[in-house]
């Protein structure tokens, strides 16, 4: 059997991909960063499922990561879509320009 | 004890078809309104006119048929009613909207459609160049109907309902200019003093209705009459505070304050509602529980003696006026005092007979008034008019034969038969006393003196204003009815004639007369007529012979304190203001940031406060959107866990 590793250790990496990820958004004012980040919290948290499936083998967790693929993608076609649309308007990828728009 | 006819209550089948149609009188003036009201201003005038007048004249006609069968072919018992629906219905509690046909009411109604259509008409000119027409006419078709409801009304809730509809209107009229704020200040004033009577009235009724079980007027007279002993509390609580209802209405002592100050509405607003038909409820309201009132003597002796007081304060306070109006005005609030002596010494009908001619020529004097201020341009003061006999025959000759009318001139006039039997009552009566006559007597003197010199200072004298305009058609018809009415209406009642009362009777019990040789009834009509003309004398040598005479006398520092005193209605104003409406505003002055103001104030604050905060953390920075989110998130994953 591959699971040698031990469930607390999946667990403790997809935590910490999140937090790196959290961190990042919170931090980081290039939008482009912002949504890179975005995008390792996400898969931090397919991780997370990925782990959990193979904990209890089932084969649901894997059926989730798939899932969340699909909505990482459609998210990043959509925020790069207004990151362009961003750029265009203010010229710049400062994320706190943005609040110009006061909404 | 109360004449037998009270026991004939059980349902009239009078049968005749005519009698079915009764509530086609009220319903006309509704329609009316209800036309008026819902096309507003987009009605034109015209039309306005003819649908205003005409729903009342309909009413007039059906009033009119329903009279002469009433008349030719009594129904059973001299009553009729007619059920068309019940109105509420909690458990044992069901009031129904229900018209009660007898000769008092048949009386009222008669004078409420007449008069009412004749003012109606007089308006379609009086008004023609003012805006808001139709509202006039709408707010009119309103207060007929609500008079009518309330004079047709076989319950006291019905009763109520017209009570309170016709005050409604009376605000809405008198501050038919809302524009100017006096106006509006003077219509709040009527309708906050009647207000207190008709306070007072609803308790009353309260009261009827817990002891008596019901709210049906002659169930409650019946009632009333079986369970209450003469001069017993309760008789003597429901009296007394009906009474206030009363005397808020008919703008009796101390409830007076409020008529003169009506005069702000249009003239015939004044004629048909401060004169003619809504100030008397509050003698049609006494006369229809008369049986209350015999029940409580001490109440029915304080109508009489606030009648008198009344009749003579308002006599001195006319007698000072400048303003036209103001003058008809006291003196309407001294002719209701009349009728007032008249319940409280028992004399029902001639109550009620003088209320029919008071209505006509008073109603006669305001729109004559009410020409004579066109006239001149809306002038009101009397001492800027002068001379007008040549320039307005029809309206002079009118006037004067209201105003024989309202002094009681002799013989030919309405005014003196229904004052006389009055005067007679309050002497003759086994309530009255010679001091009632005595200040039935002053009082007469008082009106024909002010009467009288409204007339010589208006028609006679040098002219002092310009006629700018002179009346038409349609406002010379109904002065000319109304003056014909003024004369003739006092022939349905002569000294040894009296169908009148003959015809009232079966409603309201005849008086009785005990002192009887005190003084005859012939040689008590020689004094009143004699009264009325040394008046009439004193008018024409203190007004138009040596008017200096007055003036030297109001110039005198005595006799400028006196003048000031009556003119200001015996400063019953400056009492009250001192008395409630100081004190009042005061109150509430100092009451305005109390504990629970504190509340509501400190609702706002908050409110107003996490509106601030809240709305700075709609920064617009993505950063601190996500950090918001972050914190939430570990404070509730924290509170989940370790909790």
């Amino acid at each position: 059997m591959i699971s040698q590793i031990p469930f607390e250790h999946g667990l403790l990496l997809a935590g910490a991909l999140f937090v790196l990820g959290l961190i990042g958004v919170m931090v980081r004012r290039n939008i482009i960063f912002i949504l890179l980040s975005i995008e390792v919290m996400l898969n931090a948290a397919g991780l997370a499922f990925v782990v959990a499936g193979s904990r209890w083998s089932q084969p649901d967790g894997q059926v989730m990561f798939i899932f969340i693929l699909t909505m990482a993608a459609a998210e990043v076609s959509v925020g790069l879509a207004l990151v362009i649309r961003l750029y265009h308007v203010f010229k710049t990828l400062d994320a706190d320009c943005a609040g110009k728009m006061r909404g | 004890m109360f004449s037998k006819h009270w026991m004939l209550i059980a349902p009239a089948r009078c049968g005749a078809e005519m009698m079915e149609l009764l509530w086609l009188i009220p319903a006309f003036p509704l329609a009316g309104f209800l036309a008026l009201a819902v096309t507003g201003a987009r009605m034109p005038k015209r039309l306005a006119a003819i649908i205003g007048t005409g729903s009342v004249g309909a009413s007039a006609v059906v009033a009119l048929f329903i009279g002469m069968h009433f008349i030719s072919s009594p129904p059973q018992g001299h009553l009729s009613s007619q059920t068309l629906w019940t109105w509420i219905e909690i458990g044992e509690f069901r009031p129904s909207i229900t018209f009660y046909l007898d000769p008092l009411s048949l009386v009222m109604t008669f004078v409420v459609t007449f008069v009412g259509f004749l003012i109606h008409l007089y308006s379609t000119e009086f008004m023609a160049e003012e805006e808001g027409y139709s509202r006039f006419f709408a707010y009119m078709n309103l207060f007929v109907c609500s008079m009518l409801i309330l004079v047709l009304a076989d319950n006291l809730l019905l009763l109520y309902l017209g009570w309170e509809g016709v005050g409604l209107c009376s605000y809405l009229l008198i501050g038919f200019w809302y524009k100017d704020h006096a106006n509006g200040r003077a219509a709040m004033k009527a309708f906050i003093v009647t207000r207190v009577g008709d306070t007072s009235m609803a308790i009353g009724f309260i009261l009827l209705y817990f002891n008596l079980g019901t709210l049906n007027i002659q169930e409650i007279m019946q009632r009333a009459s079986q369970a209450w002993p003469v001069g017993s509390t309760f008789a003597v609580a429901a009296a007394a505070l009906l009474l206030g209802g009363a005397l808020g209405k008919s703008a009796q002592l101390p409830l007076q304050t409020w008529l003169p100050d009506a005069m702000a509405g249009p003239t015939p607003v004044s004629a048909l509602i401060h004169a003619a038909t809504m100030v008397t409820a509050g003698v049609y309201l006494i006369a229809r529980t008369n049986v209350l009132f015999t029940l409580a003597p001490v109440v029915q002796e304080a109508v009489a003696v606030i009648g008198a007081l009344t009749l003579l304060i308002a006599g001195f306070s006319a007698l000072t006026q400048h303003d036209i109006k103001r003058v008809l005005a006291y003196s309407t609030i001294s002719q209701i005092g009349y009728m007032f002596l008249a319940l409280g010494v028992g004399a029902w009908s001639a109550a009620l007979f003088h209320f029919m001619t008071h209505a006509f020529f008073k109603a006669l004097l305001f729109l004559g008034a009410g020409a004579v201020i066109l006239a001149l341009d809306y002038e009101h003061n009397m001492f800027r008019m002068g001379g007008l006999r040549k320039e307005l025959p029809l309206t002079f000759w009118t006037f004067l034969i209201g105003s024989a009318s309202l002094s009681a001139l002799p013989l030919v006039t309405a005014g003196f038969y229904s004052k006389d039997l009055i005067l007679w009552y309050s002497l003759s009566s086994e309530d009255g006393s010679p001091w009632f006559w005595a200040a039935g007597m002053a009082g007469a003197l008082l009106t024909s003196i002010y009467t009288f010199r409204m007339v010589f200072l208006i028609f006679f004298g040098a002219a002092k204003g310009r006629v700018s305009r002179k009346p038409g058609m349609t406002m010379k018809f109904p002065l000319l009815i109304l003056a014909v009415l003024s004369i003739i209406g006092g022939f349905v009642e002569l000294p040894r004639i009296p169908i009148f009362s003959e015809f009232v009777k079966t409603a309201l019990p005849s008086a009785k007369t005990l002192h009887e040789g005190l003084l005859g009834e012939g040689m008590q009509q020689v004094i009143a007529s004699g009264v009325s003309l040394i008046g009439v004398s004193i008018a024409y040598l203190l007004f138009l012979r040596a008017p200096l005479n007055v003036e030297r006398f109001t110039s005198h520092p005595a006799g400028k304190a006196l003048h000031r005193f009556w003119f200001s209605g015996w400063g019953f104003d400056w009492l009250y203001n001192k008395v409630f409406v100081g004190p009042f505003i005061w109150i509430a002055r100092t009451n305005k940031d109390d504990f629970i103001d504190l509340i509501y104030g400190g609702m706002a604050w908050y409110g107003r406060f996490f509106h601030v905060a809240l709305s700075l953390t709609q920064s617009g920075k993505v950063r601190w959107y996500a950090m918001g989110i972050t914190i939430g998130a570990v404070i509730t994953i924290g509170i989940t866990v370790f909790l």
